[in-house]
């Protein structure tokens, strides 16, 4: 899960990182009480959205007196900014910089362990740094076993090459960010631009912090982070059944046991549609080993809920779940589900008790339900079946 | 012979008195595992009884890993606790030097993976997983949680990040066999890698071909692409996961994310064909290119 940058802010402060006092907004007016409760004097209005490159579309703005701030919330409260609405500001207290750095820590996925990136040229794009002037940005490995302590942090400063006068500080605030790395169960990290102000504090201006849900079993203050908003309605909806749903633009529905074999689904799904007016996929839905009942019932109330599919594959692969249990799960799913479930289920079973299971739902004989002998087949079924939908409408 | 797992393998249970635990390692006996132990502290000295063809086995549980290797001499522990308790497991494992852990957990924090790796690492423990169905040499040995019945012994070497696509592919090649198949997990951390596999499959003068399964994120695939021009000689067929992945959704596995031009399924299916893979475009296709090459 991405942060905002004033949910950053706070988890910074919690831990001791020195940051500007930050105010979130959602309306000019609470924007106006914001500037006054940080001192009524200049503030940055900054939108919050999980995207970069905010500056450069106009959605950091100075004021000079809370009606200004007002005024200026006013104006990006709603901009678009790469495709994501604006429906925050963040009111900070403004500084005088100096200069500006970059800092990050985060998960190195090919080396297997953690990564530190500091640079005494932040502000800009790090990306482009990294490439235009590799030698300007410091890259340093950290154990996952001991952290970045005292002396790390020395390292990456002097890999860097901040001045002495700095240095110190700089790494002292490096250990608090990776306090919060390590005590968050954070994969990312980064502060850009971490500035030094003219009467000489270092700050972390701006927060960027992706955090692991795997950890959330041990962070039960994080589920307050989550931006609700955001989520599509039927994201939504499958996440409070647990299960592992995206959705897409197309109009076949899809179900299947495992990640991989439902991300494969997927591509052989969009194969079979070239054949069949360009159809796509409609969602990943992931029902995980045990595919019970309800499990199979709440998927399929997903999916048949987005109005946009207009055929649905099911395609399991019996390890541990048996076939016979997800076809009495799909049977016992359209009983539940009645007169809300119209629209055609392409069901592919192997597997693990596979000839027990396609007999029940040959038994069951429901006018919705095709069985397939293949996945390729199953596919084109289901394909051929929303296609037909699609130009019956 | 096979890789990593033979039919000499002794075999540990760690949270073999859970119910997971139970009924996997009732699975691995009835696949021909030797099961020797489990490990729970508050239950050492006491035994769990098992169904073992006709009749029944008692499987002792041990208080630590370290006495359940003393006693029996186990050479493998499988890890099927939950994720807020694997990494004392794993790591308890790794101190007391058991040579192979299988780490089924799903969901356990990378953090906690970032470390027992590096522990591992340090000691030259092997580790599979986390967040994997384990690994299989049908016929000798089969430890996790992949389906025995789908397929017999045979000469083709299995490596792949999904659990369940590793089942669909043994089982379109199900007329062939396997030596081993091994299920790596799709976790943005893991121990052993394609690489790793395909260095053993390369080793293995039971293995006569390669099967490489890989899917969107991270560059282990491109990573393999790279090896397997230079060190492997036996021929190798690929298939990636993920095309239709929009970036910046995770696709269930932790490490399935497309982030900019980074980790897509393209960017793989070319690395693998220039280093003279060949990716098919599906399971069954990938499946077919395997059989015109053993025919």
């Amino acid at each position: 899960m991405d942060l905002f940058e004033y949910q950053a802010r706070d988890v910074f402060e919690k831990h001791g990182v020195p940051v500007l006092g930050g105010i979130v907004a959602t309306t000019a007016e609470e924007a106006r009480a914001a500037a006054e409760r940080l001192g009524g004097g200049t503030v940055v209005v900054k939108a919050q959205v999980k995207t970069g490159g905010r500056g450069k579309a106009g959605g950091v703005k100075l004021a000079h007196s809370p009606e200004e701030a007002a005024e200026r919330a006013g104006e990006i409260l709603g901009m678009d900014i790469k495709g994501h609405t604006v429906h925050r500001v963040m009111i900070a207290e403004g500084a005088k910089i100096a200069e500006e750095y970059y800092f990050s820590v985060l998960l190195d996925r090919s080396e297997r362990r953690y990564l530190a990136m500091a640079s005494v040229e932040g502000g800009v794009e790090i990306e482009q740094l990294a490439v235009e002037r590799p030698e300007a940005l410091a890259k340093v490995a950290v154990d996952p076993q001991v952290g970045i302590d005292a002396a790390k942090a020395a390292e990456i400063v002097a890999e860097a090459g901040f001045a002495e006068d700095v240095a110190g500080q700089v790494a002292d605030v490096i250990q608090k960010l990776w306090t919060v790395y390590a005590e968050e169960d954070a994969t990312l990290v980064e502060v850009n631009p971490l500035v030094r102000t003219e009467d000489g504090a270092v700050i972390a201006l701006d927060g960027k912090v992706t955090l692991d849900a795997n950890a959330d079993f041990r962070h039960p203050d994080h589920a307050e982070l989550e931006d609700a908003e955001a989520a599509d309605p039927l994201e939504a909806k499958a996440k409070e059944h647990d299960l592992n749903y995206v959705k897409l633009d197309g109009s076949v529905g899809i179900i299947g046991n495992g990640a991989g074999l439902v991300m494969s689904t997927l591509d052989v799904v969009a194969y079979a549609g070239e054949a069949h007016g360009g159809v796509k996929p409609a969602n990943f839905l992931d029902i995980g080993g045990g595919a019970s009942a309800e499990v199979m019932a709440a998927g399929l109330d997903v999916i048949l809920g987005d109005p946009q599919v207009k055929a649905v594959f099911v395609n399991v692969f019996g390890g541990i779940t048996a076939c016979d249990a997800v076809a009495n799960g799909i049977v016992k799913a359209l009983e539940m589900l009645g007169d809300h479930a119209t629209k055609p289920l392409v069901v592919r079973l192997d597997g693990n008790n596979v000839a027990e299971g396609r007999a029940i739902l040959r038994e069951a004989g429901h006018p919705l339900v095709t069985l397939a002998d293949t996945m390729d087949g199953g596919a084109d079924t289901a394909a051929s079946l929303a296609h037909a939908a699609d130009t019956a409408a | 012979m096979a890789i990593f797992l033979t039919e000499s393998s002794k075999v540990i249970v760690q949270g073999m008195t859970g119910s997971e635990g139970q009924k996997h390692t009732t699975r691995m006996l009835a696949s021909g595992t030797t099961v020797v132990g489990g490990v729970n502290p508050r239950k050492a000295g006491t035994a769990v009884t098992f169904p073992q063809g006709e009749g029944t086995v008692d499987i002792p549980v041990f208080g630590s890993v370290a006495e359940a290797m003393t006693e029996t001499g186990a050479d493998v522990s499988v890890i099927f606790v939950p994720p807020a308790h694997t990494k004392a497991a794993v790591l308890e494992a790794i101190d007391a030097g058991m040579p192979l852990v299988v780490i089924i957990t799903e969901g356990i924090p990378v953090a906690d993976t970032a470390e027992f790796y590096t522990a591992a690492e340090a000691k030259g423990v092997r580790l599979i997983g986390p967040n994997c169905p384990g690994i299989i040499s049908p016929g000798k040995s089969n430890v996790g949680i992949i389906p025995s019945d789908i397929t017999g012994p045979g000469r083709i070497g299995l490596v792949s990040k999904s659990g369940t696509l590793t089942y669909q592919m043994m089982y379109e090649l199900r007329d062939f066999g396997f030596s081993t198949a091994i299920g790596i997990g799709g976790d943005p951390i893991i121990g052993t890698t394609h690489i790793d596999a395909l260095a053993a499959f390369e080793a293995d003068p039971d293995t006569d071909a390669i099967v490489m399964i890989g899917e969107i994120g991270g560059d282990a695939e491109e990573r393999a692409a790279a090896f397997i021009k230079a060190n492997v000689t036996k021929p190798v067929v690929g298939y990636v996961a993920g095309f239709t992945a929009p970036e910046g959704k995770t696709m269930g596995h932790a490490g399935a994310i497309v982030s900019g031009s980074s980790g897509t399924a393209q960017a793989k299916q070319e690395a693998l064909e220039a280093a003279g893979v060949k990716v098919g475009k599906t399971p069954s296709a990938t499946a077919e290119l395997m059989r015109h090459i053993l025919s």
